[in-house]
C-alpha cells in the first residue's frame, strides 16, 4: 500500500548523505541537552511544576484567553482573532494594505508556517523575508523548514556556502560559518531598517498582564519586533499562561530542552507599542490569535495534552523515526512525534498526515524527554483507535478528529477479526501454532521488506504450549 | 522503579508465555520456569492461554484486543503474581490493560490482574532476590533492553543485574544503546521501510560490539536484530535472558 508518506519516506532513507549528516545534529542536540540537565531531582521539578502550568492554562483555556485579551487591549495591542489560517492570512494582508506596504521582515514562527503566509502575501504581491538564519537558508533552498527548532538541521555546511554565495554572487565564496554569518547579517540590517512592518511568533502570552514573550538567540525576533513601524505577532491560542510567575521556570525548561541552553541569548517581553518616553518601538503591535482545530482539541480530556507543547523539539530530537526520515518526510509544518500526534488532529484522517500516528514504534523515548510530560505514545494509540473506530456514537455530532473512522480498511479490520477469533479459541490458536512449527522449514522466505534485510522468521520445532505438557508442570 | 508488590516470596505464581515465545523461542519460556521452580516457586501455566492482546491495542483495534484480553483474565483467578518473560506483554498487561478496560463491567478484575503483573527479570531480581552460580564457559554478551523494559516498566536495569551475578559473562553495551531497534510489533509491518532502517542500525551497532551472543528481555527485539544479523552470514546466536541463566546456571 503506497501513501503519501510512506513515499516519502522511501525517497529520505536514500538520501544517504542527509541521514548521515542528520543523525550527527541529533545526537548533538541530544547531549546538548543532557548536559544541561545537571540535576536529576531539580530538573523533575522543574517538570512537574511546568506540567502543571501547562494543564491549568488548558483547561481554563477559554477564561484566560479573554483575561489575555482585555489586559493586552489595555497595553494598546491590537488583538485578532482567526478560525482559520486562511482569516489569519485575510488579517495580515488587511494590515499591510491599511498600511500600504508590500514588504516584510519575518521572525521565526512556526504558526507562520502553519498559514502559509509566505506564499499567500507573495500572491497578493507582497515579499516575506525570513530573518532568522535557519529560516532564510530554508527559504534560500525554497524549501520548508525540517525541523521547528532548527529549521536549516538537514543542510550541510557546504550546501549553505552554495547557497548564499548564490543569493549575493558578489562576495566570495567561503565556508567560514563567521563569515558566513557575517554576510547574512549585514544584508539583514538593510532590510529591518526598510521594512515597513515585522512579524515575529510567540512563545507565551501571559494572561495577568497581557505580555507576549518571544524567546530567540540572534536579535532577529527583537529588530523584527522594534524597528518596523508595525509589528505583527501570530501564534496559536495554546500558548496562553496564567501568570508572570510561570514564565521563568517555562523558559528554563524550554530552552534546556531544546538546544540545552540555560537561557536564550534573547528573551523578548512585548507589553505594548511604543511609548511616548519609550526609545524604539513599533507605533502598531497586532496579535492574529489562531485556533485552526485547537479549541476542538482542547475539548476532549485526553487529546488536549496535545496543546501542552511548549515546542522544545526534544521528543524530535530523540525519535528513533525522525532520526532515519529527518523532517521533510512527515510533509507537515510540525515534524516528529508532537507533530504525529498534532497534525492529524488538526487536519483530520483524510488528510496526508493521517497516517502519521504510524510513524512510531511506540518506544516511549519522546514521553521520557518531554518536559510537559506529554503522553505522546497514549495519544498516538487513541488516535490510531480513532483512526479506525467504527460506529460513531450519533450522526449529528462532529467526531473529535475529521475524518475518524476513515482508516478504517475492510481486509485489515478482517485480519483482525480473523486474529481474535483464533485468540479468542485456544483450541484453534494451539493447532494453527503447532501447524506452524511443522511447516517451519516450507514458510516462505520472501516476506517483502521484512525479509529484504532479514532472515524470514523460523517457528521453533515444538511450541511451549507443547512442551510444558511433557513438563510436571500445574496447568489449571 | 521497584514493582514489588508482594511483601514475600510467593508459593506459586502463573506463568504468561507470551504467543511469540510460544511458537518461536519456547526455550525462553521453559528457562524462566525452571529458574523460578529452582527457587521454590511453583509454576502455574494455564494452557489456554494465547496473547495478550497488544497487537490489536496498538492497531487501533480495540474491540478486537478488548475480546482477546478478556479471555486472558480469566486464566488468573488466584490472588499470587503473574510472571511474564517478556517486558512488552507485561507492559502491555500491567500499564495498559486498565486503560483497555475502563468503564468495563470487568474493569475490576482487569485492575486486579495488572496489579499482579511481574516481567521476569523484575520479579527474579526483585521479588525472588535470586543467587546465581555461572557454571558456562567464557562468554560475551552484547546486551539490548527492550524499549518496554528501559522505559515503559522502568526495569531495564534487571537483565545487568542478573548478567554481573555471572563472573565467566562478558557484559559488552552496543552505542546508542537506549534507541528503538525499530520492530514496534504492527510497526514492522505497517512502516517496513523505516522499521528495516532501523533495524540495520541497530545490527550494526550490535555487531560492532564484537559479542559471542545477543541478550535481551523481549524476544521481539531479539527475532528483528537476530534475523538482520543472520541475514548478514554472521554468527551471532541470540537469546532470551531467561535461556541464558538457565543454560549457564543448571547443574
Amino acid at each position: 500500500m503506497s501513501t503519501e508518506f510512506r513515499s516519502n519516506v522511501a525517497h529520505a532513507l536514500k538520501q544517504d548523505a542527509v541521514q548521515t549528516h542528520l543523525r550527527t545534529v541529533v545526537d548533538r542536540l541530544r547531549a546538548h541537552r543532557q548536559g544541561a540537565l545537571s540535576d536529576d531531582a531539580a530538573f523533575e521539578q522543574l517538570r512537574n511544576r511546568c506540567e502543571a502550568i501547562r494543564a491549568d492554562a488548558i483547561r481554563r483555556l477559554p477564561d484566560l484567553l479573554e483575561q489575555f485579551e482585555s489586559n493586552a487591549q489595555r497595553n494598546g495591542i491590537q488583538v485578532h482573532w482567526a478560525e482559520t489560517t486562511l482569516q489569519a492570512n485575510q488579517i495580515v494582508l488587511g494590515i499591510m494594505q491599511q498600511h500600504r506596504a508590500t514588504f516584510l521582515v519575518k521572525g521565526k514562527s512556526m504558526v507562520s508556517e502553519e498559514m502559509g503566509v509566505n506564499a499567500f502575501l507573495q500572491s497578493h504581491g507582497i515579499d516575506c523575508l525570513e530573518t532568522d538564519l535557519g529560516e532564510f537558508i530554508v527559504q534560500l533552498a525554497d524549501e520548508k523548514p525540517a525541523h521547528i527548532i532548527v529549521p536549516a538541521i538537514h543542510k550541510k555546511r557546504r550546501e549553505i556556502a552554495r547557497l548564499i554565495h548564490g543569493h549575493f554572487p558578489g562576495l566570495p565564496y567561503n565556508e567560514d560559518i563567521e563569515t558566513l554569518a557575517q554576510s547574512v547579517r549585514h544584508f539583514m540590517r538593510d532590510k529591518f531598517r526598510a521594512a515597513p512592518v515585522g512579524l515575529t511568533g510567540v512563545n507565551f502570552m501571559v494572561a495577568e498582564t497581557g505580555t507576549l514573550c518571544l524567546v530567540e538567540n540572534e536579535g532577529n525576533g527583537r529588530l523584527c519586533s522594534t524597528l518596523p513601524p508595525v509589528h505583527i505577532a501570530v501564534t496559536g491560542i495554546e500558548k496562553v499562561i496564567a501568570r508572570l510567575d510561570d514564565l521563568p521556570p517555562l523558559l528554563n525548561l524550554l530552552t534546556r530542552s531544546a538546544t540545552g541552553q540555560p537561557i536564550t541569548a534573547y528573551v523578548n517581553m512585548i507589553n505594548s507599542p511604543r511609548r511616548p518616553d519609550d526609545k524604539d518601538g513599533p507605533d502598531e503591535v497586532h496579535l492574529i490569535l489562531l485556533d485552526n482545530g485547537r479549541s476542538r482539541i482542547a475539548g476532549d480530556p485526553e487529546l488536549l495534552e496535545t496543546l501542552h507543547c511548549i515546542r522544545c523539539g526534544a521528543c524530535i530530537n530523540h525519535c528513533p523515526v525522525y532520526r532515519q526520515i529527518g523532517g521533510h518526510a512527515y510533509g507537515t509544518v510540525i515534524p516528529g512525534p508532537i507533530g504525529a500526534i498534532l497534525e492529524p488532529q488538526k487536519q483530520g484522517f483524510n488528510a496526508a498526515a493521517g497516517e502519521l500516528p504510524q510513524a512510531s514504534t511506540l518506544c516511549g523515548a519522546c514521553a521520557e524527554v518531554c518536559p510537559v510530560r506529554i503522553p505522546i505514545p497514549a495519544i498516538i494509540n487513541r488516535l490510531r483507535w480513532e483512526s479506525v473506530r467504527k460506529n460513531q456514537q450519533s450522526q449529528n455530532s462532529r467526531p473529535v478528529v475529521p475524518g475518524a473512522g476513515s482508516g478504517r480498511k475492510p481486509l485489515e479490520a478482517l485480519i483482525w477479526k480473523i486474529w481474535a477469533w483464533c485468540c479468542t479459541h485456544p483450541g484453534i490458536y494451539n493447532r494453527l501454532t503447532k501447524l506452524a512449527t511443522r511447516l517451519r522449514n516450507r514458510l516462505p522466505a520472501d516476506m517483502g521488506v521484512w525479509t529484504a534485510v532479514r532472515k524470514a522468521p523460523k517457528p521453533a520445532q515444538a511450541t511451549l504450549h507443547e512442551h510444558l505438557r511433557t513438563m510436571n508442570i500445574d496447568h489449571e | 522503579m521497584n514493582n514489588r508488590v508482594v511483601s514475600e516470596k510467593p508459593q506459586a505464581v502463573y506463568f504468561y508465555g507470551t504467543c511469540l515465545i510460544d511458537l518461536f523461542y519456547p526455550q525462553a519460556g521453559i528457562g524462566a520456569i525452571e529458574l523460578l521452580r529452582r527457587e521454590g516457586v511453583s509454576v502455574i501455566y494455564p494452557q489456554s492461554q494465547t496473547c495478550c492482546g497488544q497487537p490489536a491495542w496498538n492497531s487501533g483495534y480495540r474491540d478486537e484486543a478488548l475480546a482477546v484480553a478478556r479471555r486472558q483474565l480469566a486464566l488468573f483467578p488466584r490472588p499470587i503474581p503473574l510472571v511474564i518473560p517478556s517486558a512488552s506483554c507485561a507492559g502491555m498487561m500491567k500499564m495498559h490493560y486498565p486503560a483497555l478496560f475502563r468503564d468495563q463491567s470487568d474493569e475490576a478484575t482487569a485492575l486486579n490482574v495488572a496489579g499482579r503483573v511481574y516481567e521476569l527479570t523484575a520479579f527474579l531480581v526483585d521479588v525472588l532476590d535470586i543467587r546465581l552460580t555461572d557454571l558456562g564457559d567464557p562468554v560475551s554478551v552484547v546486551v539490548h533492553t527492550s524499549c518496554s523494559a528501559r522505559r515503559e516498566l522502568g526495569v531495564g536495569d534487571k537483565l545487568h543485574t542478573l548478567l554481573r551475578q555471572l563472573h565467566n559473562v562478558e557484559i559488552l553495551e552496543p552505542e546508542n544503546s537506549a534507541e528503538c531497534c525499530g520492530f514496534g510489533g504492527t510497526f514492522a509491518v505497517k512502516q517496513p521501510e523505516i522499521s528495516a532502517a532501523m533495524a540495520l542500525d541497530k545490527a550494526a551497532t550490535v555487531r560492532a560490539t564484537g559479542a559471542q551472543r545477543l541478550v535481551s528481555q523481549d524476544c521481539g527485539c531479539l527475532m528483528n536484530i537476530g534475523d538482520v544479523i543472520e541475514k548478514q552470514n554472521q554468527v551471532m546466536p541470540r537469546q532470551h535472558i531467561a535461556e541464558l541463566l538457565w543454560e549457564r546456571t543448571k547443574n
